[in-house]
Formats: structure tokens, C-alpha cells, sequence
């Protein structure tokens, strides 16, 4: 069966080794992690990950059922259908001169990327977008020599009020219903 | 109120009903084992190697529905409590496991007896803790009994490093549990019961696969009560014996590679497969894109993770077995499937396998089936892992509920004795039986010590036949009878057993059986039968590795060479 990349998020608790048994139920069906992306998500003490992957649909949902059952994983959905908005940061070093240096600005503008830092020999430019554009910028740079690169890896949510949003509904019942 | 924090464990325990704990200490447990004195009501059993703690506590969890607990120090004393944690995950079997780890300041150092036990165990661990505030320790144990026995059970491993046993908080039992990530689904959806109904109202050959989630959620009369208005006859899976009265007329077996050729049939044969708390494990379903191939399927679990992993499913449910077989059989109708039963009878009838031949040396299977006559069918049968387990599982007939503990997920040999020691201590008033293989035997022999210390009156049974039988078994069938490393010497058992203090007889003839099980029975305390069975025999029916389910063996050697010759595996 094909194989196509999958964007996961999931709402997880700040403790210790949710990262390390997410990770593992996916190395476990050899499955190659993309890219992971962890950090704060609207509610306090949830982080939010965003876990891109390459997988047949069928072993992406039973990996996506594995991951529901870790106990410190709220909720975790696969939006890969869904109309979703996903963006990476990515920082850029480039060698430059005073000959190609110009050029370089017009790529960056072309993308709307910025140049966060400029050196005798090289400019940093910082970046966001989705996959695509990242890698198209990045191929347009190669000419000039890429020093160093650092991308963030995919985050991303589904548009409108649907889709991931689900998630924060869930758990603000579950919130409510404890309170009580 | 202060109070150190092993107290604080000992007090949350005493919270949580426990009564017993199977354990071995160390240095980094010392303190939580001293505070054990101020509490004698929590009785602590002291193995002889923290393997046997963990399988105790998994037999004891089996046969009374409880959490098993069990301690061990860290380093060595949790990693020999590995193959045990990772047994009750595979069965689904509820335990929480407290281990010692070194003190606060040390961790991360690579200190003595320093190990990262919750790293090891986050695969084979439905949750598990290190501990690192005093403070925190009761609420813990409070979430990890609650994972442990809800929904699909588990292991649930706690880490408590030294120190943290040493130094005081205020204790107070939590009322509340605050696990956001964790509620299981415990009601069924109620559209799905219904397609799964009138599945069950028109199909015309129906049958019921039930699993170890019936005896996990005590759902025998709504189990049978199902069976038996819409006329279904039940086969189970290995776990699943004694979930189902083995003589009730609906009962067809179980299924799967050494399972009875007419439950196989059964499956084959079927429009409609109701699968309930089971999860088509490839040993149960033998070669899987060949399994049921009639029939649609309505697969009730609690782990929605199970529903759709191995078998396509029709209808899932995703619900505690016992709620939602109690809403299922009010939308059952009273329905009829003679001509389906009588097909099934005459299977039955045409391949009875289970008949011992007449012979002059002693067959297991006679063994078996005489501890089932002899013990009125009411003991509860432990086994270890190969060709004795299957006899076991085969030749008893299982009707009380509950009464058959084995190893089927992990299939850990030296599981036996240990969890017959927890069944025992869970059920002092019944007779235990361990069924045990001479390999199997010798994996956890040291709890013979156990056994004669706590003078638990368990009845051993090894079935010696002088290999590693199961395996043998393969290399005779599969590899031209090479039988590389499954000759098996050993010591006398009935002058070891002696020697721990346990009587022992051997038993090299079968006029011997019968009267051997009877002062077995007699005997008060502990006692082992060292029986000398023929050491070829092989188990029949037989699914051959790669095999459908309709592909079973019956009769054996001859066809199976048969099948070799014709397959092309
Ligand atoms: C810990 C462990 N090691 C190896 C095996 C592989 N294995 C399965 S059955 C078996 C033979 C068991 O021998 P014995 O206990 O004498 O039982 P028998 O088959 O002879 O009845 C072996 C080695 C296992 N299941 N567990
Ligand atoms: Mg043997």
C-alpha cells in the first residue's frame, strides 16, 4: 500500500519520557519521523506536538490509536486531510559577498524571508512557511554556497473551527466535569 | 499529617486493598521494607528471585481480580522483574511493581545498582513513574492502581529512589484523580450495538470467539445469557478458557494452532464472528488474510487500539464487555441455528481429538485428564510454557469460571510455579495445580524455597518428558527431526524437592497415576509428582506455522509430511 506523509498533532501533559514512548511507538513499526516539533499550546501544563511521518494510512492510524493510549497523550489526531495551515521556521546561513549579496536580498524578498544577520562572508536569513516553500528557498540558495541550516520542523492546525480545535472542546469538558 | 515516605506507601497500599505483596529486597528498598514492620497487614512474600515476584503478583492479580503488587530493589532487582512486567502487559493482567532506586543526588551518575528502569519498561508498562517528590508519592499511587485496573489492565511501575522513602511529607489519601489523557471507553456506542444486533439476529451461522476481557470484566452470565437466547455457540481463545463452562452444549473449544479442529472449523465455517475482549493474536488466528473468510465481523474490546490491528472489523465496539453485552442482549432476539449446531456436533463427532489412545506408557494427556477427575474439575490449573501448557489447556475441562492461569502473550517459561504461588495465596481454599514442563520447571525452580517458607499447599505436576517438548516438537516436524539443544538432563526433582522440604514422588507407570494424584490430594501441604511421560509425544491438532486455520493437523507425522511435501512455504 502507498506510503504518504502524515501531519499528527497532539496535546500532551509536561512530564517526563511522553516524548521518548511517543518516539518509540513509532521506531518500534520503523517508521522515520520527518520532523517532531514540541512546544506551549493554549492551555497551561499541555504541550503541543506536531509529528509529521511517512506511512500507509492503515499503520499511521493504528500508530495514531498507540499513541492515544500513552496516559500523559490528551489527544492526538491525524489532520492530514483536513484543510490545515502548517508552517516551519527555518534559519539560513548563505555565503555572501559584495557581488552575490544583493541577489541574495531579492530571494529572500521574493519569499518574504528576513536577513537576521549579516557578516563579512555571510548573511543569516530567517524563514517561514510551509514544507514546499522552505525547500524551494533552500534550492535557490544552494548556489551560493549553504553554510549552515536549522529548521524547526512542521507545526501545525486546521483551519476554521474545525478539526484540532475538537481537542481544546474535549478538554475544557473534561475540565468542567472534574470541577464539579 | 508527617510521615516518611515509605510509610506513605505502605498507608496509600493499605488504601488501595492490598493485602499482599510478593517482593525481595536491597539497598535501595531498605527503608520502604523497614516501614513494612509498623504495617502487618500487608503480608510480604519473600521470593527467590524478583522474576517470581512479578509472576506471583500476576497469578494472584488473575485469580482474584485485584492489583498484584510487587517490590524489588533497583539495578539487578528491577531488571529481573522485566520478563514478569512485561508477561502481565502482554495478558492484560493488573500490577503495580514498586522499585527502589538510588537516592535523588545520585541519579543520572551511573551510580551502584543504578539503573533507568522507567526507560526499560515504558514499552511493556501501561504507565509508569520515578518519583522525585515526597509529596507526590500517594497521589501516584493512587493514578497508578486506577490505570492498573481500569479499562484494559496493566502494569504500572512506580520508581521510588532512596531517599525519597527516607525523607517526610504530609500525607493524605487523594480522593480526586487528575489524569487528563485517560478515560477509558466503558459504555458501547449505542448505534453500533444496534448494527451489531441485527448482524447478530440475521446471521445464519454465528459464533462467539470469547477472550480473556470476559473473565477481566466478569461478564460469564451475560456472556452465556447471550449464547444462549440467540442459540451461539461460543469457542475461546487459549486465554479465554474457563470463561465459558467447557461442558455447556454451546461450548465448542478453542481456536488457533494447537486449538480443537472443530472450533477451526467453526471459524471457517461462520457467516457471523462475534469477537469479545480478545485481539486476533496471529497464534489464535493462524494466517490471517485466511481467517473467517465467510464471515463479517462484530469485535467488542476495550482498547479501541485492538479494533481493526489485525482483522478487518464489520462492526467495533468500543466498550467494557460486560456493559455492553448487558445493553447487546436486550435487542437480541430468541433465534434458533439447529442445522448450524448440528453441523458443528458432527465436526465434533468426526474429528473427536481429544480422545487419548490406548496406551501402555504414560501420555499426558491421560495425566491431565485424570487430575481433572481426580479434583472433582474444580482446581485451578497453572501452567509453564510449551507442549505441557497445551495438554493442559487441552485435557482439563474447564467449567468453573476463571480457573486456568497461563502464560499466552509473552508464553514465559518459568511462570508456572511462581504464579502458582500468587493463585494460591489468592485462593488458599482451592486446590492449585501447577502444570509444569522439566524445562519450564527449572526456570523458576528456587521457588520450590517459597513455596516450603510459606508452606502454601500447592500441587506440582511435571510432565517430563527429558526435552524442551515444544520445540523438539518443531525440530521433528520441520527441521528432520534435528533436535539441536532440546535434550534436556536433570536433576532428580523428587530429591530436590526433598530437599526444599516438599514431599515428592515420581511416578513411571500408569497404574501409578491415578493413586500419585489421589495422596496429592491428601496431602496437606505442598506436594510434587515427577511424572515420567513418553518423551516423543507431540501435540495434536496442529496448525502448522504459515497455516489457515483449516489447515490443521489431526492425525500426526504421515500428513504431516503430506503438507510439507505439497506446500510451498
Ligand atoms: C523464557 C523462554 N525461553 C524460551 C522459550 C521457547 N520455548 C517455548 S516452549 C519451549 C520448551 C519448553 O520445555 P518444557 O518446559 O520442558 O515443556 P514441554 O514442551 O517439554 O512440555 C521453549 C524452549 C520460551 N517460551 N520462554
Ligand atoms: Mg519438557
Amino acid at each position: 500500500m502507498a506510503t504518504a506523509k502524515h501531519t499528527i498533532v497532539a496535546l500532551v501533559e509536561d512530564k517526563p519520557g511522553v516524548l521518548a514512548h511517543m518516539a518509540s511507538l513509532f521506531r518500534r513499526r520503523g517508521f522515520n519521523i520527518d520532523s517532531i516539533a514540541v512546544g506551549g499550546s493554549e492551555l497551561p501544563n499541555l504541550s503541543r506536538m506536531t509529528i509529521v511521518v511517512d506511512g500507509t494510512a492503515i499503520m499511521v492510524e493504528q500508530v495514531r490509536k498507540q499513541l492515544d493510549k500513552v496516559i500523559d497523550v490528551v489527544k492526538v489526531s491525524d489532520i492530514t486531510g483536513d484543510d490545515m495551515i502548517a508552517r516551519e521556521l527555518a534559519l539560513i546561513k548563505v555565503k555572501a559577498n559584495s557581488s552575490t549579496r544583493s541577489e541574495i536580498i531579492q530571494i529572500v524578498d521574493i519569499f518574504r524571508a528576513n536577513i537576521v544577520d549579516v557578516a563579512s562572508d555571510s548573511v543569516t536569513i530567517e524563514a517561514t512557511g510551509d514544507d514546499e516553500k522552505i525547500t524551494s528557498l533552500l534550492h535557490l540558495l544552494r548556489g551560493f554556497g549553504v553554510k549552515e541550516i536549522a529548521r524547526t520542523g512542521s507545526i501545525a492546525m486546521t483551519r476554521g473551527n474545525q478539526g484540532a480545535l475538537k481537542i481544546v472542546e474535549k478538554i475544557s469538558n473534561v475540565r468542567v466535569k472534574r470541577q464539579k | 499529617m508527617k510521615m516518611t515516605g515509605g510509610q506513605i506507601i505502605c498507608e496509600s497500599l493499605i488504601k488501595e486493598g492490598v493485602e499482599v505483596i510478593f517482593g525481595f529486597p536491597g539497598g535501595a528498598v531498605i527503608p520502604l521494607y523497614d516501614t513494612l514492620l509498623q504495617y502487618p497487614q500487608l503480608r510480604h512474600i519473600l521470593v527467590r528471585h524478583e522474576q517470581a515476584a512479578a509472576h506471583a503478583a500476576d497469578g494472584y492479580a488473575r485469580v482474584t481480580g485485584k492489583v498484584g503488587v510487587c517490590f524489588a530493589t533497583s539495578g539487578p532487582g528491577a531488571t529481573n522483574l522485566v520478563t514478569g512486567i512485561a508477561n502481565a502487559y502482554l495478558d492484560s493482567v493488573p500490577m503495580v511493581a514498586i522499585t527502589g532506586q538510588v537516592s535523588r543526588p545520585f541519579i543520572g551518575k551511573d551510580a551502584f545498582q543504578e539503573i533507568d528502569i522507567t526507560g526499560i519498561t515504558l514499552p511493556i508498562t501501561k504507565h509508569n513513574y520515578l518519583v522525585l517528590d515526597p509529596g507526590s508519592l500517594a497521589n501516584t499511587i493512587k493514578e497508578a492502581f486506577h490505570i492498573a485496573r481500569t479499562g484494559r489492565p496493566g502494569p504500572v511501575l512506580i520508581d521510588v529512589p532512596k531517599d525519597v522513602q527516607e525523607v517526610q511529607a504530609d500525607f493524605k489519601y487523594p480522593t480526586k484523580l487528575n489524569l487528563m489523557g485517560y478515560e477509558p471507553t466503558v459504555k458501547g456506542h449505542p448505534a453500533q450495538i444496534k448494527k451489531a444486533s441485527k448482524l447478530i439476529n440475521e446471521a445464519k451461522r454465528p459464533l462467539i470467539i470469547a477472550g480473556r476481557g470476559v473473565i477481566v470484566s466478569q461478564a460469564y452470565t451475560e456472556l452465556k445469557r447471550l449464547a444462549e437466547v440467540a442459540q451461539i455457540p461460543i469457542i475461546t481463545t487459549l486465554l479465554g478458557i474457563s470463561s465459558f463452562p467447557e461442558s455447556h452444549v454451546l461450548n465448542y473449544g478453542w481456536l488457533g494452532m494447537h486449538g480443537m479442529a472443530y472450533a477451526n472449523m467453526a471459524v471457517e465455517a461462520a457467516d457471523l464472528i462475534i469477537a469479545i475482549g480478545m485481539r486476533f493474536d496471529d497464534r489464535a488466528t493462524a494466517k490471517v488474510s485466511a481467517f473467517a473468510p465467510h464471515a463479517r465481523v462484530v469485535h467488542i474490546d476495550i482498547d479501541p487500539a485492538e479494533i481493526g490491528k489485525n482483522i478487518r472489523v464489520d462492526v467495533p465496539i468500543v466498550g467494557d464487555v460486560k456493559v455492553v453485552l448487558n445493553i447487546l442482549n436486550e435487542q437480541i432476539n430468541t433465534i434458533e441455528h439447529m442445522d448450524w449446531i448440528r453441523q458443528l456436533n458432527e465436526w465434533r463427532e468426526e474429528h473427536p481429538l481429544l480422545q487419548i489412545r490406548d496406551f501402555d506408557g504414560i501420555l499426558p494427556q491421560y495425566i491431565i485428564s485424570k487430575i481433572h477427575e481426580v479434583t472433582n474439575g474444580e482446581a485451578t490449573i497453572v501452567t509453564g510454557v510449551g507442549q505441557h501448557q497445551m495438554w493442559a489447556a487441552q485435557h482439563y475441562l474447564y467449567d468453573k469460571p476463571n480457573t486456568f492461569v497461563t502464560s499466552g502473550g509473552l508464553g514465559t517459561m518459568g511462570f508456572g510455579l511462581p504464579a502458582a504461588i500468587g493463585a494460591k495465596v489468592g485462593r488458599a481454599k482451592n486446590d492449585i495445580w501447577c502444570i509444569d514442563g522439566d524445562g519450564s520447571f527449572q526456570m523458576t525452580i528456587q521457588e520450590l524455597a517459597t513455596i516450603a517458607q510459606e508452606k502454601l499447599a500447592i500441587k506440582i505436576a511435571i510432565m517430563h518428558n527429558g526435552y524442551l517438548g515444544m520445540v523438539r516438537q518443531w525440530q521433528d516436524l520441520f527441521y528432520d527431526k534435528r533436535y539441536v539443544a532440546t535434550p534436556l538432563s536433570t536433576p532428580d526433582f523428587v530429591k530436590i524437592s526433598e530437599a526444599y522440604g516438599i514431599s515428592a514422588i515420581r511416578v513411571s507407570h500408569k497404574e501409578d497415576v491415578i493413586p500419585a494424584i489421589e495422596r496429592a490430594m491428601n496431602e496437606d501441604g505442598p506436594f510434587l509428582i515427577d511424572f515420567m511421560i513418553e518423551p516423543e509425544e507431540n501435540v495434536y491438532p496442529m496448525v502448522p506455522p504459515g497455516g489457515a486455520l483449516s489447515e490443521i493437523l489431526e492425525e500426526p507425522k504421515n500428513e504431516v509430511e503430506v503438507w510439507l511435501r505439497q506446500s510451498t512455504r
